[in-house]
């Protein structure tokens, strides 16, 4: 075998291992989530918002965190888009190409850079006593306090992207419009977002899927309390902060169960990506 | 006359939205800067030598500084050498693995395989730190009976990975297929046009894309937390269970005592990244592909 033929072997093997790890990965989640879902069933364990750990009142259920998550997530992708889509229409379409939008840019891409938990802590010692000062809630934890503090983690993830497509429009679309007197507005209204509409989509569905796994941040402000949540101002815990809060001691059912749980926040996530991943190859086709 | 207010009504209209929406831009950018604010008026006055050459205080020593008004005494050292040793060893197995990965993709774009493995790729990227976290354990804590910097340098592999394959396959697609081809028809072997061609053409996109991958997970908390656990000492050994800096603000986080290390810590975490972004940044404008 001659050297090439080794070179590419090795290409060939070191792809082989994301299969292998992708395969790792669904076997690990499954094989040690089985307890759990042997013991309640898949619906019965998804369906159960129960979560009690005492140990003669034994019972795990994922209801309460799923829909934790559901509603910290949605309430922050909501928050965000006002601010996401300013700053990808300031980018993509008002000032493409200018300085200013690289600054903005630069300073919107370090927003990424904060680790999750100095927005936790910033979230913790700054936010929540204006939270309790707006009256909001007592404390200050909750649905409100943690999606705030998400919304503002997924800004550069749903307006870096959206910008791209914004100023992926064709330019001969748009001049066609000025040239029949158009407003900038009108053109970004019937030309930019209807065009770009469908990148914009998936681009939020992306910064949802990363919102639905966000953890640290979470665990410090949502207030960890195993229950439905009840409204905005009500503590709760999401899939990722009660895995987070409570792996540590855990064992037998209750590590099954919190592993469960693991397994189903996998499964939301790949589904959303999965989803944002083929409107965007949709159009790439196009 | 109808008109004409009608064309007042859509320039007001227009100039409204242009105002909007660089007020909601600048907007988005305000908590940046509060959050720096916090960090650096609070994490300055502790962010000494001590800081760098001691380890972290027990919540004892601390309470008892604390009543005789003293500073708390210790540093962060044992989560610095720590994420060294974690970050570091994931460097060592994600950077080969994921520049192989990433050139394969390259080179085989359309092939089935290929397109699985693209597919895959985004996956493990689009994976929530806490789950990669519980994989990194199931795989290495159990079946080894204890936490480890290695379990913590897998889960941070299994992050950094899908962010290498994708900046090396960005990269050398973007390169001019007859720098290959040149190479080939010279009679030069593939593998030397891979590590004596594509690779240096491409250094600037690869090299950043690692140095991104290791500012992303250099601030990782999650994942480490079912892993590495954390340890009060310093030590270089990958099978004992190691700190790092952002698990040391966790921890400072939920101990009363040692609160006021939380900023200091946090300070030195925001620099590490902001200079690791800002060298990206740099490496990529010099070295353009």
């Amino acid at each position: 075998m001659n050297k090439d033929s080794i070179f590419r072997f090795l290409l060939s093997t070191a792809a082989l291992l994301v299969l292998l790890f992708t395969a790792g990965i669904i076997y690990a989640l499954v094989s040690r989530s089985t307890e759990a879902f042997q013991e309640y069933g898949v619906w019965g364990f998804v369906g159960n918002a129960e979560w009690d750990p005492r140990s003669a009142t034994e019972e795990y259920g994922a209801l309460s965190f799923i829909l934790g998550t559901l509603y910290t997530s949605f309430f922050a992708l909501l928050l965000c888009i006002p601010f996401s889509l300013a700053v990808a229409l300031f980018n993509g379409e008002y000032y493409k190409g200018k300085k200013i939008s690289s600054a903005v840019r630069s300073i919107v891409d370090l927003l990424a850079g904060i680790p999750s938990i100095v927005y936790g802590l910033w979230g913790f010692y700054t936010l929540r006593p204006l939270v309790i000062a707006l009256g909001v809630s007592a404390q200050g934890f909750g649905i409100f306090l943690s999606s705030v503090v998400l919304a503002i983690m997924i800004i550069p993830y749903a307006s870096s992207l959206s910008s791209e497509f914004l100023s992926m429009v064709p330019n001969n679309l748009k001049e066609g419009a000025y040239s029949l007197g158009a407003t900038q507005i009108e053109v970004v209204q019937y030309i930019s977002l209807p065009s770009a509409g469908s990148g914009i989509v998936a681009s939020y569905i992306l910064a949802l899927g990363r919102a639905l796994g966000e953890t640290m941040a979470v665990t410090m402000l949502i207030g960890n309390t195993n229950r439905i949540p009840r409204g905005l101002s009500d503590t709760g815990n999401t899939m990722a902060s009660v895995i987070a809060n409570q792996f540590g001691e855990a064992d037998g059912l209750k590590l099954s169960s919190l592993i469960a749980i693991g397994l189903l926040l996998f499964i939301i996530t790949a589904v959303i990506n999965l989803i944002a991943k083929l409107i965007m190859k949709k159009i790439s086709l196009i | 006359m109808n008109q004409s207010s009608s064309i007042e009504q859509r320039k007001r209209k227009d100039k409204t939205i242009r105002h909007l929406v660089g007020f909601f831009s600048l907007f988005a950018m305000i908590p940046l800067f509060f959050i720096l604010w916090d960090v650096i008026s609070k994490g300055y006055k502790n962010f000494n030598l001590r800081l760098f050459t001691e380890v972290t205080p027990s919540s004892m020593d601390a309470l008892l500084a604390i009543s005789n008004g003293d500073p708390i005494p210790g540093g962060i050292l044992n989560g610095m050498t720590g994420t060294i040793l974690i970050v570091g060893l994931a460097i060592l197995f994600s950077v080969p693995l994921g520049l192989f990965i990433g050139i394969y993709l390259a080179d085989n774009q359309g092939k089935r395989f290929a397109g699985l493995v693209s597919y895959l790729t985004d996956l493990l990227q689009g994976m929530p730190s806490i789950v990669i976290g519980i994989i990194a354990y199931a795989w290495v804590v159990k079946p080894l009976g204890s936490y480890s910097a290695l379990a913590g340098s897998v889960a941070l592999t299994i992050m950094m990975l899908p962010m290498i394959v994708r900046s090396t396959e960005e990269t050398l697609k973007m390169l001019p297929l007859s720098y290959k081809e040149a190479g080939l028809a010279l009679g030069s072997s593939y593998t030397n046009v891979v590590f004596r061609i594509l690779i240096p053409s491409g250094f600037g996109g690869i090299f950043t894309g690692i140095l991104l991958a290791i500012s992303r997970v250099m601030g990782e908390t999650a994942p480490l937390m079912l892993t590495a656990l954390g340890a009060s000492v310093v030590h270089w050994k990958m099978m004992e269970p190691a700190s790092a800096i952002p698990l040391l603000i966790w921890d400072f986080y939920n101990d009363p005592n040692l609160v006021d290390l939380i900023w200091s810590s946090s300070l030195l975490l925001l620099i590490v990244i902001f200079l690791l972004n800002w060298i990206a940044k740099i490496v990529a404008r010099k070295w353009k592909v």
